[in-house]
């Protein structure tokens, strides 16, 4: 594999957080800027949730990641830390495809 | 979260929740670094993509183009759309934590989901914020490059990370991360609206653009007024 573009790919990846951080503080006080920079990475994060448990390739799929997400939303509506939430949908996801035939 | 100095017990809250943080990253990179050598990578390139690109799904994203025959400019240009919104999390950070010009070269290596995630629970300017940020960037950068070498060392044995639910566990964490922010009707409708955007697009577009598209539920609620 190439050294090449390991090394492009992290320096792209620097650049692009250096480059969020470099934003002048009079662009950040404008009040549109400011909700924007709330919102975003909200969607985003909703966005990696739902294509991370819903999406094989280019098809969206109903699996055992669903059941392991489900059981997270339980774990968190229990109050339990983050490790546990991630821990039960681990284990509710494994069990899954142990026990049945879902993928 | 007020603005007033920040109590030991609320810092040793905050550096608790960035190791379990970090701990659960731990299992997504070992997985990452088992995944990496067994596309092709060598552990020594396996784990500058940790050090370096040091963000999961634009590594994922990088390893998985390759190792299904991509190009290379495709791997970079999937990773780093992917990572585009490590640059908008910037912009959250800078208003947030307001990093000193040198200071933020070391912040901008450490801006990544998990960092600002807990970052954004506390008020802009307090040194909650700041310790959160600092105490997940590196409680996670610590163990997820731990467990990319050891991922990379144990290549046999961890080939799939599917047998132990870790994709299972990386979409609870990311749903665990968004969660607490849904507090109000805007954030949930802009959750859900991303949500519904990324799905149906996800047959049609290229990995990584419908995550970034369901950023436009953003861009447009950022315009609505507060009324």
């Amino acid at each position: 594999m190439s050294w090449a573009g390991v090394l492009a790919v992290s320096a792209i990846a620097y650049l692009t957080k250096l480059a969020g951080t470099a934003i002048p503080q009079h662009v950040l006080d404008k009040p549109y800027i400011a909700k924007l920079a709330v919102l975003l990475p909200t969607s985003l994060l909703a966005a990696l949730t739902a294509v991370q448990v819903f999406a094989a390739e280019a098809s969206l799929v109903l699996d055992a990641r669903a059941a392991g997400l489900a059981a997270g939303v339980v774990a968190y509506k229990l109050r339990a830390p983050f490790i546990v939430i991630v821990i039960t949908a681990a284990a509710v996801a494994a069990l899954l495809r142990a026990v049945s035939g879902i993928s | 979260m007020s603005n007033l100095p920040a109590t030991p017990a609320q810092l040793r809250i905050i550096d608790r929740d960035a190791l379990f943080i970090g701990l659960a990253t731990a299992t997504y990179g070992i997985s990452f670094g088992a995944i990496a050598v067994t596309a092709g990578f060598s552990i020594w390139q396996t784990q500058a993509l940790s050090l370096l690109l040091f963000s999961g799904a634009s590594q994922f994203a990088f390893v998985s183009v390759l190792a299904a025959g991509g190009s290379v400019s495709a791997a970079i240009a999937t990773a780093s759309l992917l990572g585009v919104r490590n640059g908008l999390y910037g912009m959250r950070i800078a208003q947030l934590i307001k990093p000193k010009a040198a200071q933020k070269f070391i912040y901008a290596h450490l801006t990544i989901d998990e960092s600002t995630a807990m970052a954004n629970r506390f008020d802009a300017t307090s040194s909650t914020a700041r310790r959160a940020f600092l105490a997940t960037g590196i409680s996670v950068f610590v163990f997820w490059n731990l467990a990319t070498l050891a991922g990379a060392l144990l290549a046999q044995a961890v080939t799939s990370p599917e047998v132990f639910g870790l994709d299972a566990a990386i979409g609870a964490g990311f749903f665990a991360l968004v969660a607490p922010r849904l507090t109000s009707t805007k954030t949930k409708f802009v959750a859900a609206a991303a949500v519904a955007i990324s799905l149906a697009l996800t047959p049609w577009l290229a990995a990584g653009l419908p995550i970034l598209l369901a950023a436009t539920a953003a861009v447009i609620a950022a315009s609505w007024s507060e009324k």
